[in-house]
């Protein structure tokens, strides 16, 4: 037994437009102070206003945001008492929506214990509409929820099914002002997904076939989305992927390479994409030397040379490699600009936050605490896994 | 072939303990669990009765394993449900234990933010446990 779970979806241009069409009397924006200046919260509110909705606006969401910042958010989600929750941004802001959704109806609760294993009963107060301006988490169509614990320096994986939001508004005309920085960091977290989602142990026939999908889609637009941030074909292309990988992944699991990322983002503050793309070759070539794994048929789909799934695992890191390097994403530590010392001082905790995450359940090949203590050190110089 | 311990007994669960303090890599992958549970395996089949199968498991040791005469005998951490047929998947291997508990088909009480925490020590428990040749009450 085991569920795929999805929200309705509006993709495509104008998609925006479809707010105008909601029902209900208070919309409550959970963003960043970056899409208030970029007018994105304006374009929200105007077509909620047409709705007859009123709105009010959380702008404080941080990147990787921690429990405290999802407690203000809830307090005055609470003052407001809205009927609809928009998450409105990249992971951190839905992922933030998220979690302020479970406290303002369930304000018993305490962030850190929320499990997928619960029966919270939302929806008894609201719904959620996640809107993404990043083409890359896929988090409008999961119910994934990253904190960073503060206290702890630890970014943490929790959520719950009934946290998986109602609606889904991918609108690439939101995306087509991203940076190629932003551009590249998040596609390469969209790659990884749909990656560590095909070689899941969880991976399943409704989510191969999205997964493989975003994979070809990546690859081909990514670097056009990169190189032109002007290119809409290129933009809409990714930013459907990016929920692509956010179905696929979520409805099977991710891998080691989020787990090591995780662990990198909340002591070094590295973008997540930019964190688990860099460790992804790294980890691909530890699970092909004993796990049973499948890069041989992503290699295929991608018409890389894939004898065996050795040879296959080969192609598809040197697919990853040239992607990276075409967009200019970093594929050691060393080239993140990390210091050797303060790095290598931090591989035990790496390795401990590692371990913690739940992203590895279903890796298909599972390190000891030695092999990722390895796995930590080969990245930092980019040395190939031979163990 | 070694003899088949018949499942939910007190000498499958000692058995358990037995494979779990020789595993290094259920020593590793534990080494931060703290907490006692209980396994009750529902009846089905040839089993008429709840069984609790009690385990005290302790920063990657088994401190204490046996078949508790009724739920109350003792007040563990955790405890986890579900019918035979169900621990039988998860025994083969069939049944991933993660998912099992997200689909409901294993139920539990504790606190789940802790396993969440410690998935590989429940994957190593589990991997333990498909090493002992088990005789199952139901075909």
């Amino acid at each position: 037994m085991w569920f795929f779970r999805s929200p309705q979806i509006v993709f495509g241009e104008h998609a925006l437009d479809y707010l105008r069409q909601v029902e209900g009397q208070r919309a409550f924006i959970v963003t960043d102070e970056t899409m208030v200046q970029m007018g994105f919260v304006a374009l929200v509110e105007e077509r909620l206003a047409e709705a007859g909705l009123e709105t009010a606006c959380f702008a404080e969401v941080e990147p990787d945001p921690s429990v405290e910042t999802v407690e203000r958010g809830a307090a005055q989600m609470r003052a407001f008492a809205p009927d609809w929750i928009i998450g409105l941004g990249g992971g951190s802001s839905m992922d933030a929506a998220k979690a302020m959704w479970i406290l303002y109806e369930r304000p018993d609760l305490d962030p850190r214990a929320i499990t997928p294993f619960d029966h919270l009963g939302l929806r008894q107060k609201a719904r959620m509409i996640a809107i993404p301006t990043t083409s890359g988490t896929g988090s409008e169509v999961t119910w994934a929820i990253v904190l960073t614990d503060t206290e702890e320096a630890r970014k943490f994986g929790t959520g719950c099914p009934e946290a998986l939001p109602d609606l889904a508004i991918v609108d690439p005309h939101l995306a087509a002002r991203m940076p190629p920085r932003l551009t590249a960091d998040t596609g390469m977290d969209a790659l990884t997904q749909c990656i560590e989602g095909y070689v899941s142990t969880w991976h399943n026939d409704f989510t191969d076939g999205l997964n493989l999908k975003g994979i070809q889609l990546i690859f081909e637009y990514l670097p056009r989305a990169y190189e032109n941030p002007d290119d809409m074909e290129a933009r809409e292309h990714m930013h459907n992927a990016a929920t692509l990988s956010g179905l696929g992944y979520m409805n099977a699991m991710v891998g080691l390479a989020h787990a090591m990322g995780h662990a990198l983002g909340a002591h070094f503050h590295v973008p997540h994409g930019r964190a688990v793309g860099l460790y992804l070759p790294y980890t691909i070539e530890f699970s092909v030397r004993e796990g049973d794994t499948r890069y041989g048929e992503i290699a295929r789909s991608l018409g890389l040379p894939a004898a065996d799934e050795v040879e296959g695992a080969r192609s598809l890191v040197q697919a990853i490699h040239d992607l990276a390097r075409r967009i200019g994403q970093p594929l050691t530590i060393q080239e993140l600009g990390l210091d050797a010392e303060s790095y290598r001082t931090r591989i035990p905790d790496l390795v401990t936050h590692s371990e913690e995450d739940a992203s590895i359940v279903a890796c298909p090949r599972q390190p000891t605490t030695e092999e990722l203590h390895r796995l930590f050190e080969y990245a930092y110089d980019g040395r190939s896994v031979d163990f | 072939m070694s003899e088949r311990i018949p499942f939910a007994t007190d000498a499958w669960v000692k058995r358990l303990c037995e494979e779990l303090n020789k595993s290094e890599r259920y020593r590793e992958a534990a080494k931060k669990w703290e907490g006692d549970l209980y396994f009750i395996i529902e009846p089905e089949g040839r089993l008429t009765e709840k069984v609790f199968m009690y385990m005290d498991l302790w920063h990657g040791e088994c401190r204490q394993a046996f078949v508790a005469e009724d739920e109350n005998a003792v007040s563990p951490a955790f405890r986890m449900w579900a019918p035979v047929s169900i621990w039988k998947r998860i025994i083969d291997g069939k049944l991933d234990p993660m998912q099992a508990l997200l689909t409901r088909q294993l139920k539990m009480k504790g606190n789940m933010a802790k396993i969440m925490r410690n998935v590989k020590a429940a994957q190593e428990l589990v991997r333990c446990a498909t090493m002992i040749p088990t005789e199952f009450p139901i075909d």
